[in-house]
């Protein structure tokens, strides 16, 4: 990978907030356009493995924040569509909140240092 | 929703996929297909292959560790199925084990440790006084007589509340307008006891202070069971009558359900108020009820206590003014030794838990004693198995499962062998524990235990089955656990797990010894104890004993009483005392005379009727029996010293005139204090007990029954004694109809009585010790087979080369002889430790006597020889040329 070292690593507990972000704006999408998606807006920098992503997207099902059911894609394969539900859009309104909070913590630190 | 919630709802989830399997593989691998292949397409190249990517989903869909245990448990089902007879040998062995703990424990339970369900129950007291009896031992009394407690009301008025608590006691009353008597187990309380205890009636009211008053009218409340078992809870029961004799109570309610009385062992059927029991309540030294206190908030028991002993011991030193000034130093000395203590009674206070304490707690060691082996047995039943299946272990090790994940897959088949066994245990339990309770039935109340369902035996049984769990399948997981591809292959594993059956066969052995050992020693007790000569006969004796007001016709009414029986067809002879001999009650008086001049003692004395020593089989052996007119001395009018006649057993020939024969002899029985009248000795009869079937034989003198005190009518018959009961009952009522009967009972009971304990250890600990036994045979057998299948081409070799068929079995037994008498040395050496710790419960045995000692020797190495025998003749069976062949 030519790119490695440009990588971050996904903060713990972030890549939930990525998810519903991605879902939130862009309306229900599979994992890979998710995957995708996180990938173009980093540039590059943000590449989600498959062990990685299904897990979260499990776990956020699991949690009643996300609905899962089989579609087709434009090019017509079939693939598992995530949407957001009701609770997970509330989860994103107050995850996002306390990541605002968090950033504004972080640079009022850097910036008195 | 909150996290929390969200955390919860997703912990459902995954325990849902784990037991429903959630969204199946297929679905799972085919999103991730899709995902590479749309990956694909784009020209990016997926890093992570599916099938990692499809286990980390698997582990997201369920909880990991579940599905482990899950596989776990299904694996170890089918060993479990595999291995039918081993499987069904360690259920049965542990569930008999369990079995005997659960009841075990459902008894102590029962009797010693559940809570009275009343308010403040860890407040509440009783007093005891500690003394030294008439032979220089510590002892105890927890009875009071009513005087002493209204002085001790007074005097802690401001401290604690203070209670009569009665002693329940059987009583013959009528109910309502039936003309049947019935017996009824009676307790005294006080007017302040249910309303301390912060009881709520189940129906009606309670007594209280207001009831509990001379001149109240008397009245009952009825326990729920009585009300249950006699009224079959018809509301009614309040309101109707009981009759006691001439006195009539009202029935004014029903006590709480959960309260069972304050004695376990014994639920009262009435309780009536402490002064309706009109003639003890100015009656100093009539003892008939236990005091107990509840010390107010913030006062400590102690400090009660305190305030007690100093007013105990001002009134000790009031009553020494009244002794004789001849009574020796120490029984001053010991007199004012005595001290008041303060017991707690969370636990209730019963007759009991007393006599059966220290004899259930023995039980309950010894049966987990037997339980221990249990695990070792059926540990060693696992680890043979775990030997057979070192290559699956190894294989499981070069696939790459942990230690941890070995182990736990062995805990998981040993806790489904526990689960098996203790479902077994508790059907045993359920059985066994009221027949346990059915071996102390002999006393003379029916003892009835609450030994429902709840969750004191749920969390015993649960913490049990963990425990022996950990206990037999350890070992094994541990072996399991400790396999590597290496030493699997070469079979330095095999030896390691023998070391681990050899060393649990020293452990059932020492536990089986001990076992053995113990139930031996109470075997001989109770043996001793029931075939001692007491010097009469009780067989064929009934014993009626009845209430008749005192008064100068007593006498004369006992001795017809005693003439009209004897005219009874069936009946050899009867006769009159003041009580039965071995009946535990005892009278004495200072006697002086004879060779030991007027160094005074204590004797026992008993009055006696006519024909006495005839119908209890007692030789007379010089002189005359009683004859109608005789008397005893006494004091006449006014108190002035009258001389009697006497009948004197050999010891006390033997302590007063050397042997001699007494009659014609005088002595000088005590009357009051510093007053004697002199006995003249018309008969010798031979040694009897007295008091108890422990005791020794003791001098006694037997006086001319003169109606003071009790009364108690012996009739020896020529049939069945029991048949005899009804025409005594009958013939009582025509002849003396102003006696009340007390009861009617075969003479056997009261030396039975006595032996209740004694019985209850010898049959129980036999049954553990048969258990032990099993279980020891068991472990035997298969470490003397194991060995001959190990060295099978050696005994061929052996054969082969010309060894004899001796020479062989020694060879294949002679490790586990050493194993065996490893264990047994030990737990030898330990059974006499604990022998001379229940000394008292003994009889006439001492843990070092050679008749103790050699039954566990000779049973052991029977065990040994039988276990051994079959793997002993496969071994000179075996035909060294087919063995030599197949290697």
């Amino acid at each position: 990978m030519s790119n490695r070292d440009a990588q971050i690593e996904v903060l713990q507990g972030t890549l939930d907030l990525m998810v519903l972000q991605t879902l939130s704006s862009m309306g229900p999408q599979h994992g890979y356009a998710i995957a995708a998606r996180l990938e173009q807006v980093s540039g590059g920098a943000l590449q989600l493995n498959m062990g990685t992503l299904y897990p979260a997207l499990m776990r956020l099902e699991q949690r009643g924040m996300l609905r899962g059911a089989w579609g087709t894609t434009d090019t017509n394969r079939r693939a598992r569509f995530y949407s957001l539900s009701p609770a997970g859009r509330a989860a994103l309104t107050s995850e996002r909140r306390s990541w605002e909070r968090m950033v504004a913590i972080i640079q009022a630190l850097i910036n008195e240092a | 929703m909150t996290s929390g919630l969200r955390g919860l709802r997703e912990w459902i989830q995954r325990l849902l996929g784990t037991v429903r399997g959630g969204r199946p593989d297929e679905d799972l691998e085919e999103e991730l297909r899709a995902h590479a292949a749309l990956a694909a397409e784009a020209g990016t190249r997926e890093r992570r292959s599916i099938d990692s990517a499809l286990e980390a989903l698997r582990d997201q869909r369920g909880l990991p560790w579940l599905d482990a245990l899950k596989s776990d448990t299904i694996f170890g089902w089918r060993q479990i199925a595999r291995h039918r007879a081993v499987s069904a040998a360690s259920v049965l062995t542990l569930g008999l084990a369990i079995g005997a703990t659960i009841a075990a424990f459902r008894i102590v339970d029962a009797v010693l440790l559940r809570p009275l369900p009343v308010a403040d129950s860890d407040r509440l007291f009783y007093l005891q006084v500690s003394y030294v009896d008439s032979r220089g031992e510590p002892d105890t009394r927890e009875d009071f007589d009513y005087p002493t407690f209204i002085a001790y009301r007074d005097l802690l008025a401001r401290v604690a509340d203070v209670m009569v608590v009665g002693m329940s006691h059987p009583a013959d009353a009528t109910i309502g307008d039936s003309q049947q008597a019935e017996r009824v187990l009676r307790q005294f309380v006080s007017g302040n006891v249910f309303g301390t205890f912060g009881l709520t009636p189940a129906l009606g009211r309670l007594i209280g202070p207001s009831d509990d008053t001379a001149g109240a009218p008397p009245v009952a409340v009825i326990s729920y069971d009585y009300w249950t078992r006699r009224f079959h809870q018809d509301p009614r029961a309040v309101g109707t009558v009981l009759r006691y004799g001439d006195r009539v109570f009202d029935i004014v309610g029903v006590s709480p359900k959960a309260f069972i009385g304050t004695e376990p062992g014994l639920v009262p059927d009435v309780f009536v108020p402490a002064t309706s029991n009109t003639e003890a309540l100015n009656s100093p030294g009539w003892s008939w009820f236990l005091i107990w206190v509840r010390a107010k908030p913030g006062i400590t028991p102690d400090h009660v206590r305190q305030v007690l002993q100093a007013d105990f011991d001002r009134e000790h030193q009031a009553r020494l003014k009244g002794f004789s000034s001849d009574t020796p130093r120490k029984t001053i000395e010991a007199f004012l030794s005595e001290q008041i203590s303060l017991l707690p009674a969370a636990h209730g206070a019963s007759p009991i838990q007393k006599h059966l304490g220290s004899p259930l707690w023995i039980l309950m060691a010894l049966v987990g004693l037997v339980l221990v082996m249990a695990c070792a047995t059926v540990g060693n039943l696992l680890t043979g198995q775990t030997l057979s299946r070192a290559k699956e272990m190894a294989l499981r090790v070069s696939i790459g499962a942990g230690r941890a994940r070995l182990m736990q897959l062995v805990l998981v088949e040993s806790a489904i062998l526990a689960l098996g066994a203790s479902a077994l245990g508790a059907l045993f339990a359920w059985w066994a524990a009221p027949a346990v309770l059915a071996m102390i039935e002999p006393i003379e109340i029916p003892v009835r235990l609450v030994l429902d369902f709840d969750w004191r035996l749920a969390s015993f049984g649960a913490v049990l089955a963990v425990l022996v769990t950990a206990l037999f399948g350890f070992a094994p997981a541990l072996r399991a656990s400790s396999v590597t591809p290496v030493t699997a292959l070469k079979g330095d594993d095999a030896r390691q797990s023998r070391r681990v059956i050899k060393s649990l066969l020293v452990v059932q052995m020492t536990f089986c010894a001990f076992v053995l050992f113990a139930a031996g020693l109470f075997r001989a007790t109770f043996d001793r104890l029931s075939s001692q000569s007491f010097g009469l006969s009780y067989d064929h004796v009934l014993v009626l004993a009845a209430n008749a007001r005192n008064d100068d016709g007593r006498t004369a009414h006992w001795l017809q009483l005693a003439d009209a029986v004897r005219r009874l067809p069936g009946v050899e002879s009867a006769a009159v005392s003041g009580w039965p001999l071995l009946s535990q009650n005892g009278w004495q008086e200072t006697v002086h005379g004879g060779d030991r001049g007027a160094d005074g003692r204590p004797e026992y004395l008993l009055g006696v009727s006519p024909d006495f020593f005839k119908t209890l089989h007692v030789d007379l052996l010089e002189g005359r029996d009683f004859r109608q007119g005789d008397a005893g001395p006494r004091l006449d009018a006014i108190d002035k010293p009258v001389g009697g006649v006497g009948i004197v057993n050999v010891a006390f020939a033997q302590r007063y005139f050397g042997g001699r024969n007494p009659v014609g002899e005088r002595v000088l029985v005590r009357q009051e204090k510093d007053v004697d009248a002199p006995l003249d000795i018309i008969g010798l009869v031979s040694n009897t007990a007295y008091r108890t079937v422990r005791e020794r034989m003791r001098p006694i003198v037997f006086v001319p029954y003169s109606g003071v005190g009790q009364g108690t009518l012996l009739v020896r018959v020529a049939g069945e004694p029991a048949a005899f009961g009804q025409t005594l009952a009958r013939t009582l009522r025509r002849e003396w109809p102003g006696a009340r009967m007390r009861e009617v009972r075969p003479a056997r009971d009261f030396i039975d009585t006595q032996m209740v304990v004694e019985r209850l250890l010898a049959r129980l600990t036999g049954s553990f010790a048969t258990l032990a036994l099993l279980l020891a045979g068991i472990g035997l057998y298969g470490v003397v087979n194991d060995a001959v299948i190990q060295r099978r081409r050696e005994i061929g070799l052996r054969m082969a080369l010309g060894a004899q068929a001796t020479d062989i079995v020694r060879h294949v037994t002679i490790g586990s002889l050493v194993l065996v008498s490893v264990g047994l040395l030990a737990g030898l050496g330990a059974g006499v430790a604990f022998g001379r710790l229940i000394g008292a419960l003994l009889f006439q045995v001492t843990p070092t006597d050679p008749v103790a000692l050699a039954p566990p020797l000779a049973i052991l190495a029977t065990v040994f020889a039988l276990a051994s025998l079959p793997p002993a003749i496969r071994a000179i069976r075996t035909d060294p040329t087919e063995t030599l062949k197949r290697e």
